[in-house]
């Protein structure tokens, strides 16, 4: 059976209908959560979409992390179902405290809206699982703020218990280690800059995004996500 | 009482600042070659009513602490000054 995915979606979403078509293409079912929901049962799976959640007011993510949804997210996650936040998705997620640190303006200013290489860093989280550590893929980018910034002693905790999920090849933004991707300590949440589903069939110039989305699909069904190695 | 905040954020010290940094970088353009520190933050002024300034002053800094500012990279400031009464 494919994994049922639920997809968040907040005023200033945008992304969200790219994920849905991603994950039925890769064989999945997808369904739109709106942020003012209180629950997401029977799903196996949420994602957290890019976009512009409540306009990116105050702070990319700061309105969001408030929405009714997020509860539900939030007891979904320390359940140890699998979330992804994609691009917003990381910042709200950050900002929600489900995953460590914050994203900020991108150094220089630079807007970066471009095609970039991300290394696979570890197999222990719920998009990389069964993807072979060191595996090199194009993946596009599309943003103002995923200059990812934590203190010294975070870092050093992310990269102890094995959390930094993805590192970009080329640092576009001037985030702290070149990290592109994150997790939590069970592996099951993760935020990433990259945007997978935009490059999930070839039509798209790259397919490289579908070993993420399928390893979350097969994460989700497989009930993988409780059995993740712990750190 | 009725009170005026104003929540100065500013990044925390050591968190890199890109826009304090890129003005910083533009000054020197216009013949501002004597500029260094420049930080950029967010003002944000709201009006309260609360039994004291401590009540107001606590109540701002829980905001501060939950949506105003994040604590991971931004610290702030609260100026808080009496209005007249409501």
């Amino acid at each position: 059976m494919g994994a049922r995915v639920g997809v968040v979606v907040f005023p200033g979403t945008n992304c969200e209908l790219d994920v849905v078509h991603a994950v039925e293409h890769l064989g999945g079912t997808g369904a739109l959560v709106w942020h003012g929901d209180r629950t997401v049962a029977g799903f196996d799976a949420l994602v957290v979409p890019g976009g512009f959640a409540h306009g990116d007011y105050l702070r990319t993510g700061a309105i969001a992390r408030f929405s009714p949804v997020m509860d539900a997210v939030r007891d979904f996650a320390a359940a140890g179902g699998p979330v992804v936040g994609i691009c917003n998705g990381f910042q709200v997620l950050t900002e929600a405290g489900l995953l460590p640190g914050a994203l900020q303006k991108n150094a220089r200013l630079k807007f970066r809206c471009d095609t970039v290489v991300c290394r696979v860093e570890t197999g222990r989280s719920v998009l990389t699982h069964g993807v072979e550590v060191g595996t090199e893929l194009r993946l596009p980018i599309n943003h103002f703020e995923g200059n990812y910034t934590c203190d010294a002693e975070t870092l050093e905790r992310l990269r102890a218990e094995d959390r930094v999920v993805l590192r970009y090849v080329d640092n576009p933004n001037g985030s702290v280690d070149d990290i592109a991707g994150v997790s939590n300590e069970g592996g099951n949440v993760v935020g990433l800059m990259p945007h997978p589903e935009r490059a999930s069939e070839m039509i798209l110039g790259s397919d490289d995004g579908a070993v993420l989305l399928t390893a979350l699909l097969q994460a989700s069904v497989s009930s993988l996500s409780g059995s993740l190695p712990r750190a | 009482m009725r009170f005026e905040a104003q929540v100065e954020v500013t990044h925390l010290p050591g968190v890199l600042d890109p826009q304090g940094a890129t003005v910083e970088r533009a000054l020197p353009a216009l013949g501002y070659t004597n500029v260094s520190a420049v930080r950029i933050g967010k003002s944000i002024r709201l009006v309260i009513d609360a039994e004291s300034e401590a009540a107001a002053r606590a109540q701002v800094e829980e905001m501060c602490e939950r949506i105003l500012a994040n604590p991971v990279i931004e610290a702030y400031t609260i100026d808080l000054q009496v209005l007249a009464d409501a």
